[in-house]
């Protein structure tokens, strides 16, 4: 670490001075909301994105001096010393380099924009200034994730995260659907972690350190077996936060929060933690040989698909987007496992503009539409929401792939990136989910913008107030142009990364063409068939006939293929079942038994040994004097008498 | 006219031996006290003994000593014991057992 830092200061200047700030803003902010936030009400919707966007323009001065520096940007800077014991050291490491950077300007940008958007959407809620001060301490704690250069200081933002993720998810707590969602949240991704700390732990023992750039300098020392159990068991923590297979459950839930909230850290920011977390220890999972990696591919492959079979079958919007999130987050994944770690971020970057859009524009249907969420009962809101409407079908357009949308150059990248691994069954997969995806996006596009106006009984239909508008549009931009920053051939992206993540393989000549051009193929296609079954004169028959052929399949699809009660038969019931042994039988039994047993047996005995006490002033005293007179003759014989 | 001192220990003796018996057999609880007296004087009686054969005055000073905590010992004791009396009426020491159960 000392190397690099010497090596920094002499190409560059100092990028880590502005990290802090970054970092203190958003919190003072979100403690000060918390203190003083019910006396200032409406100003603390202006306070929380004042901070935000304070954070965001630091974050603009360090990208800009990163990139500055060149290759040689990566600095880390020891604040002061967290843990002391011995000769080993933690202390507040942050590190920026290229990849923290673009992590920072993600984070804070599109923070910003959302909680400008929440303004106007969280307007007359009774914890207003509440909402402001835990989405303030959310972004505080993502930047701690993304700027630590040590795996401690990295797992107190993974689970800060994971605390405000849990907060917010509640934050309508009345409703037990909330509760109980948040705490589902929380208790999967304590799987997770569970394995994210073994990782670390097992990490700590191998290198001694817990430092990133030590452990990933001494990455390649490691015996592959070793790299590829702590792979796994990071990667493990990874599934948990990134809502990949198995531990995807929570994410739809988690949909019970407000929708900024699902915007910002069920989509755009938190559930990417552990695609960043893999991009950041590439080289310890490049260490574990081919197992691990192929692993993280086949895993994001298989979540990819999976939780595009889900999305098309969902009628609720925010559902819809929660599972296009997880297996947009399993794209990523796939990108990953085939080395292709720049491609990964470049996807995390592009799917962090258009889903916040979507997420915000589904926002803005329910705000709209009385909070309604079914997509049977609404259609044609595009003429009475045009800000809406047209920025949503930007979004769709990007996640769908269809050129020059930002979706279709990052799409286009990873799935590029599988095919030169040698990964074609994965890439087979890929192209399959980006037909799925572009289906299930325009069936909700055509439902719920297109055709014949469909409203629920007696609500007024408005377009967005200004502060929603002022995020919608330059997401909306952003979803259109977001491909630019690494538009094939040019690369910029993942040659700013490659210091950080390696270079990753890229199909050359004709067949790079052909690659793109069929993922393209298979969006346009998925449009059309969206088009066909829902927006066309014969769709309703058509999917009559559809049903009728497989009428048990597609329940199933839409009981989420029984997976949650699998869940709860499998492993909740289980659980439940041997809490209460041990609460009913094993506690009170054998804890306690010990527990009285013990207080039982002092008293047995001092009832048996009171008779020696026997209150007579005498009786002690001739002890007493036995006593004495016993030390005197030990002494006396002693000296020889 | 001087005497050994080895007839003073033995009076000593006599006097300490003569104190514990009484302690230990008496049941008023004034005369277990001047028995008690009577112990701590058979010492003062040898600290003075052992001074004067030595020469020095260490002893004297202790039994100044005795004689100042043993008075102030008496003052604390007999309180107790005339409190005990006035509830009790009585200064048998086996019937003051309360903390017996």
């Amino acid at each position: 670490m000392n190397d690099l830092v010497l090596a920094a200061e002499g190409a560059s200047a100092d990028h880590t001075a502005l990290a802090p700030l970054i970092i203190a803003l958003p919190l003072a902010s979100a403690f000060f909301l918390m203190l003083f936030g019910k006396r200032i009400d409406r100003l603390a919707g202006v306070i929380a994105s004042g901070a935000i966007g304070g954070a965001f323009l630091a974050s603009i001065i360090t990208f800009g001096s990163v990139v500055a520096a060149g290759h040689e940007a990566a600095e880390s800077h020891r604040f002061f010393d967290w843990i002391t014991v011995g000769d080993f050291s933690v202390g507040f490491d942050l590190l920026v380099d290229q990849l923290s950077a673009v992590m920072l300007l993600v984070v804070t940008g599109v923070g910003t924009l959302i909680h400008v958007y929440s303004i106007g959407y969280m307007h007359g809620d009774a914890r207003y200034s509440r909402f402001f001060a835990y989405l303030n301490l959310f972004v505080a704690f993502m930047l701690i994730l993304v700027l630590a250069e040590n795996l401690l200081l990295l797992f107190v933002g993974w689970e800060g995260v994971g605390l405000c993720s849990y907060l917010l998810i509640g934050f309508w707590f009345e409703k037990p659907s909330a509760a109980d969602a948040a705490k589902k949240a929380f208790i999967v991704n304590r799987v997770g972690d569970f394995s994210f700390l073994l990782g670390i732990f097992l990490l700590v023992a191998t290198v001694g350190s817990l430092s990133m750039v030590a452990i990933n300098a001494e990455a390649g020392a490691m015996s592959a077996g070793v790299a590829t159990a702590i792979a796994l068991l990071l990667f493990g923590g990874a599934t948990g936060k990134s809502a990949q297979i198995p531990l995807y459950v929570w994410l739809p839930d988690a949909m019970a929060g407000p929708t900024p909230v699902s915007a910002l850290i069920h989509a755009a920011t938190m559930v990417t933690a552990g695609v960043y977390m893999v991009a950041r220890l590439s080289p310890v999972f490049e260490a574990s040989g081919e197992v691990a990696l192929l692993v993280v591919g086949v895993v994001g492959a298989a979540t990819a698909l999976w939780a595009a079979v889900m999305a098309s079958f969902e009628y609720d919007i925010k559902k819809v987007l929660a599972y296009s999130t997880i297996s947009q987050l399993g794209y990523m994944f796939l990108a990953q496992g085939a080395h292709a770690y720049s491609a990964g971020i470049f996807h995390l970057v592009t799917h962090a503009f258009f889903k916040a859009l979507m997420f915000l524009g589904a926002g803005a249907v329910m705000h709209a539409l009385a909070g309604e969420v079914d997509m049977r009962k609404m259609g044609g809101l595009r003429k009475a929401m045009p800000i809406t409407g047209t920025t949503f079908l930007m979004g769709c357009l990007a996640i769908s792939g269809i050129i020059p949308f930002a979706g279709f150059f990052s799409k286009d990248a990873l799935l590029a990136a599988a095919w030169a691994d040698g990964r074609y069954v994965l890439w087979a997969v890929g192209v399959l989910t980006a037909f799925l995806t572009a289906f299930y996006m325009f069936r909700l596009y055509f439902r719920v913008f297109e055709g014949p106006l469909k409203v629920p009984e007696g609500v007024h239909v408005h377009d967005v107030p200004p502060t929603m508008a002022a995020a919608l549009i330059p997401l909306g931009i952003l979803s259109v142009v977001g491909g630019v920053i690494n538009l094939p051939g040019v690369l910029t992206l993942e040659h700013f990364l490659e210091p950080v993540v390696g270079e990753a393989q890229v199909p050359e000549g004709a067949i790079a063409w052909v690659l793109g051009g069929l993922a393209f193929v298979a969006g346009a296609l998925g449009i059309a068939l969206a088009r066909a079954v829902y927006l066309s004169r014969a769709s309703s028959l058509r999917r009559r006939k559809a049903y009728s052929r497989a009428p048990g399949l597609v329940d199933a699809a839409r009981d989420k293929f029984y997976i949650d009660r699998i869940y709860g038969y499998g492993i909740v019931a289980p659980g439940k079942a041997l809490s209460s042994y041990l609460a009913n039988v094993f506690d009170p039994r054998y804890v306690d038994g010990i527990v009285t047993g013990t207080g039982r047996l002092v008293a047995r005995a001092s009832e048996n040994l009171r008779g020696i006490q026997t209150g007579y002033v005498r009786n002690y005293a001739l002890v007493f004097l036995s006593g004495a007179v016993v030390i005197l003759v030990i002494q006396l014989v002693r000296v020889g008498l | 006219m001087s005497v050994a001192p080895g007839f003073y220990l033995v009076l000593a003796g006599l006097m300490f031996a003569i104190g514990v018996v009484g302690v230990l057999v008496r049941r008023n609880a004034i005369v277990i006290f001047m028995f008690v007296e009577l112990m701590l004087n058979a010492v003062n009686l040898i600290f003075v003994t052992f001074a004067r054969q030595q020469g020095t005055v260490d002893g004297q000073v202790l039994v100044f000593f005795v004689l100042v905590v043993a008075a102030a010992e008496v003052v604390v004791g007999l309180g107790i014991i005339s409190l005990i009396f006035r509830y009790r009426v009585s200064s048998n020491v086996d019937e003051i057992n309360l903390l017996k159960r």
